[in-house]
């Protein structure tokens, strides 16, 4: 579309050297076709971006949107004083953290077994790719099902193999109750959340795992270095900063975003497994205190930004530039 | 220290099979759950994996017929087309402009763009709702395909930026010697080349526009404009009465579907991001 509008579209100037239309000027040509995204981010990223801040320092409510009365740090200093907010913050960290490591193993894992070809690569792919094409509220709500209090799928193969029940090891209730403990609770949001992100961080590390110059390999193996040598020595350090990086920024939608919470432990019991963004709509939105719900939506910033910068310059680094 | 091909081999599939196991036991449980019977799943002495009772369709019919489900599908699919127009037209050009025409400071602003990925959507989402209710879009599915290119456009020039990058700049430089525009290169060379890389951004600006939450909850409120989503969550879950078989059915016809077609698709989107890798194996 941008790029139709530079004039002249597929006109190809007969005399090169001699006329120099707009089209040919790379930096105006440059501008045209770049303007529409910088507009529309400006419009859509930047000024929201710069109005939550707005809307935090002055007092707006669902009812009253208004942001031209000031409060200052009012609404900052009164969410870090509620209960809720230790534990949304210790939640945020503790699932992204936790997130990040399972997550890094599972993806090394999964990619040096797609590295290879075998017979049903394309069944694998499929089945493996399953967990990211479902939309994420309604896979939430799949598993809300399946840790469901009463007829888990996954507590009635416990009892069947006698872990669970009166008498047993994990007994002696008939269940576990996932989403209503907190620790279970916690542990339950971050395997759904490595669930639905590990296909993603495969894809990218896989397309890092590919560009490996398969002499690598055939060295090793000449050398006589065994399956776990080779993954240490040649596979790691070869993916390196880019393995980081792919998982970081996969792991980091995760620390912005509410979705799975909202829909299967809701913060509860109490606020034990609430997380920041999940709270920031609870304040925000069902609440009516637009000021106080971006008050809380602006504590993620900090993290990400820091966590941005660093993952960028190993990025950086690695491309040795 | 080296291990038996066999050994190697039975290592090889258990652990594929245990991956794939983790990957579709939601799945697999939605689908048993969507054909069963009251009876048979409000029974926890019943083995859930089987049919203890004949399996039903009529979960399945009644969320076509009697729920706004096939206005959902409807709207996301909707929704998700346009969005996917919209971060081409943005986003292509975009990153076209900034991997060849802007010099060094086209580097430097991919950096920025890149950035703004990663400004969550919980961070927005209350003044978007602001925004979105001036001007009068609130309830609309305008409201959300005004909102989604702020996920998808960075993300996918980002994508592109790095595809265009790698292809070599003699092949363009060819075509200009040869008497060619600019945009004629960008249009016959460039976009050509660019086709994997394209492909994935068709299938992520989908994919994130159809998962999106938060905006789809928050923007809209109408039954009629509500997207996957949002939609199914509300309309399946009324209080304390869930519709099990009707909510598994509707994750499972969204979600098997795509999961074939995005598999199918896998190669493709492993070679989207194959562009980065040449620059950082060469350290």
């Amino acid at each position: 579309m941008a790029g139709g509008n530079a004039g002249g579209g597929h006109r190809s100037p007969s005399e090169p050297s001699e006329r120099i239309g707009i089209a040919d000027r790379d930096g105006v040509v440059g501008v045209i076709m770049l303007a529409p995204a910088v507009i529309y981010v400006l419009a859509l990223v930047a000024i929201p971006f710069l109005l939550a801040i707005a809307l935090s320092l002055s007092d707006a409510t669902v009812g009253n949107p208004g942001i031209h009365h000031f409060v200052g740090l009012a609404n900052f200093i009164s969410v870090v004083r509620e209960a809720a907010f230790v534990f949304a913050l210790r939640n945020s960290i503790i699932i992204t953290a936790a997130t990040l490591v399972l997550l890094t193993i599972l993806t090394i894992l999964q990619v040096e077994l797609l590295a290879r070809n075998f017979t049903g690569k394309r069944i694998a792919e499929i089945l493996l790719i399953l967990p990211w094409a479902m939309p994420v509220a309604l896979a939430a709500v799949g598993w809300l099902w399946l840790l469901d209090s009463e007829f888990s799928p996954i507590d009635w193969i416990l009892r069947a193999v006698g872990l669970l029940g009166p008498g047993t090891p994990l007994g002696p209730a008939n269940n576990l109750y996932y989403l209503g403990r907190e620790w279970l609770g916690i542990g339950a949001v971050v395997v759904i959340n490595v669930w639905r992100t590990l296909p993603l961080s495969t894809i990218i590390v896989l397309a890092g795992r590919t560009a490996i110059p398969n002499e690598l390999f055939e060295q090793a193996e000449l050398d006589g270095a065994g399956y776990f040598r080779t993954l240490l020595q040649i596979t790691l350090p070869a993916l390196g900063t880019l393995l980081i990086v792919a998982i970081l920024f996969t792991v980091l939608v995760i620390f912005g975003d509410m979705t799975v919470v909202a829909l299967t432990t809701r913060g509860g019991p109490g606020y034990t497994t609430e997380i920041l963004p999940y709270w920031a709509y609870l304040k925000g939105i069902q609440g009516g205190a637009l000021s106080q719900g971006a008050a809380i939506a602006l504590f993620l910033f900090p993290v990400l930004l820091a966590a941005s910068i660093l993952a960028l310059r190993m990025a950086y680094r690695s491309e040795g530039q | 220290m080296r291990t038996a091909p066999v050994v190697r081999t039975i290592g090889f599939y258990t652990g594929l099979a245990v991956l794939c196991l983790f990957a579709i036991f939601p799945a697999l449980w939605m689908v048993i759950t969507a054909f069963k019977r009251n009876g048979d799943l409000y029974d926890p002495n019943n083995n859930p994996f089987l049919f203890n009772l004949p399996p039903r369709l009529s979960h399945i019919s009644f969320l076509f017929r009697q729920t706004n489900y096939p206005i959902f599908l409807w709207n996301s699919f909707f929704i998700g087309i346009i969005v996917v127009a919209i971060t081409l037209a943005l986003a292509v050009p975009a990153a076209y402009s900034l991997a060849r025409l802007m010099g060094h400071s086209g580097e430097r602003s991919s950096i920025a763009i890149f950035l703004v990925y990663l400004i969550p959507p919980t961070l927005l989402f209350i003044p978007l709702y602001e925004i979105v209710t001036m001007i009068g879009a609130a309830n609309t599915v305008w409201s959300l395909i005004l909102v989604y290119p702020t996920i998808t456009v960075p993300f996918c020039t980002w994508l592109l930026l790095s595809f265009f990058r790698s292809i070599p700049r003699e092949v363009e430089e060819a075509a200009l010697t040869d008497g060619w525009s600019r945009v004629g290169v960008f249009f016959r060379v460039a976009l050509p080349l660019a086709v994997p890389g394209i492909t994935t951004c068709v299938v992520f600006a989908f994919a994130l526009s159809l998962s999106d939450y938060i905006y789809a909850a928050v923007f809209v409120s109408t039954t009629a404009s509500r997207t996957v989503s949002a939609g199914v969550p509300t309309e399946l879950i009324r209080g304390d009465i869930y519709y099990w078989q009707a909510l598994m059915a509707a994750t499972a016809i969204v979600g098997i579907p795509l999961a074939i077609v995005y598999g199918l698709l896998f190669d493709w989107l492993v070679k989207g991001f194959q562009v980065e890798l040449p620059r950082s194996a060469r350290t």
